[in-house]
């Protein structure tokens, strides 16, 4: 099952710019399966994507939208990515300036799809 | 001029009972140290509650810090204690001269003047609020009946954060670091106000996406973008301890959210430089 997860996401890690990509349980913020330029910090991204993720929700519902599909987090050195996908999985994804963040999000769009 | 403060300031703190304090205040307060002269007649006041000169003092702060509201109350605390306070009909004669209440403006700089024959200055702005017209003969009218003056227009719209912006606060949301709401509303389809809770939730979504960017090692982090099925927002702090959404119809092209993003935190950013 994983070795499946970790295929849908190759196409994903080696676009250009993209530092690394997981599947993370929103609900628990335990990565699921994926990789990472450097290996300590999956536990750490997982764990704030899923928190984020979670306030975001907050958000929406309270102002009475739908819950988002998609989260882009622009700082000085990188972006960070989150794609919800259905159930309880986040396609989530970190990259450098120099990624080019439309077919970026398209495909975590297209592997969040893959995921119903 | 610090030489003055510094010496007031030593006999205040050697006596924090004195009447120093008006003197102190007023040295400040010419001096453009507002905060500080308000400080200090605060704390006059907690000792001299009811003396009028210190609330002349302090509505004069307030006219400084933009505060006409609070200013209007302190004056007319004075007419209360010494209805023929000359400072306190100058007063509240130019808060209504501003407001545009010009019946009222005049019934209080007339009063002023008649208090105080030998200013000049103020016996021509009697004029001159009276359009030219002879006024020293006729009788004084009765005293208008208190209201603080309305505010202009202009007031109301730069009291907003984004009431300078042509599209106004619809889908702005400003909130402070602890999710107070500042400014702007956020209604849901139905039209109910959830400013209040979008606002804390708000607060808790920033502090989250720093945290991210901070533990990530990604640097300081410049915008959250969300896309839900119905709408795209954007959040972002137009200041170290603010924080601002900005809400827009979804299919709505991402640079015109950037657009409006920008343009809403600019004019917040101005807005707060104002109230500080």
């Amino acid at each position: 099952m994983s070795r499946d997860f970790e295929a849908l996401l190759g196409g994903l890690t080696r676009m250009r710019g993209v530092r690394g990509a997981l599947l993370v349980s929103a609900e628990d913020g335990i990565p699921v399966a994926g990789a990472m330029q450097e290996d300590a910090q999956g536990p750490a991204l997982s764990a704030l994507a899923a928190t984020l993720l979670a306030r975001v929700r907050e958000l929406t519902a309270r102002t009475g939208h739908e819950p988002p599909r998609f989260l882009h987090l622009q700082a000085a050195d990188g972006l960070l990515l989150l794609a919800p996908a259905h159930g309880d999985l986040i396609v989530v994804g970190v990259a450098g300036r120099e990624a080019l963040i439309g077919p970026v999000r398209l495909e975590m769009l297209r592997i969040a799809e893959q995921l119903h | 001029m610090t030489e003055e403060i510094r010496a007031l300031s030593a006999q205040y703190a050697a006596d924090p009972s004195s009447l120093v304090f008006l003197r102190l205040g007023e040295v400040l307060r010419a001096g453009g140290h507002t905060d500080a002269a308000l400080k200090v007649v605060l704390q006059g006041l907690s000792r001299y509650p009811h003396l009028p000169e210190a609330h002349d003092l302090h509505a004069r702060i307030l006219v400084d810090r933009r505060d006409f509201a609070g200013a209007f109350d302190e004056w007319d605390m004075v007419l209360r204690l010494v209805p023929h306070h000359v400072g306190a009909h100058k007063g509240i004669g130019f808060l209504y001269y501003r407001a545009g209440e010009l019946d009222r403006a005049l019934y209080h700089l007339r009063a002023a003047a008649e208090l105080d024959p030998e200013d000049a200055g103020l016996h021509a702005a009697v004029e001159r609020v009276a359009g030219g017209e002879e006024i020293w003969d006729t009788p004084m009218p009765e005293a208008p009946l208190e209201r603080a003056p309305l505010r202009t227009e202009a007031e109301r719209s730069a009291d907003l954060p984004f009431g300078e912006l042509p599209g106004g606060s619809d889908g702005l949301l400003l909130s402070d670091q602890n999710g107070l709401p500042l400014g702007g509303g956020i209604r849901t389809l139905a039209g109910n106000d959830v400013s209040e809770q979008a606002a804390a939730a708000l607060a808790g979504v920033a502090r989250e996406a720093a945290r991210a960017a901070r533990l990530l090692a990604m640097g300081e982090w410049s915008h959250l973008s969300v896309e839900c099925a119905d709408v795209s927002a954007c959040i972002l702090n137009p200041t170290a301890d603010s924080t601002l959404l900005a809400v827009i119809d979804a299919g709505t092209p991402g640079g015109q959210l950037a657009f409006v993003a920008d343009r809403a935190a600019k004019s917040a950013r101005t807005w707060l430089g104002r109230q500080r």
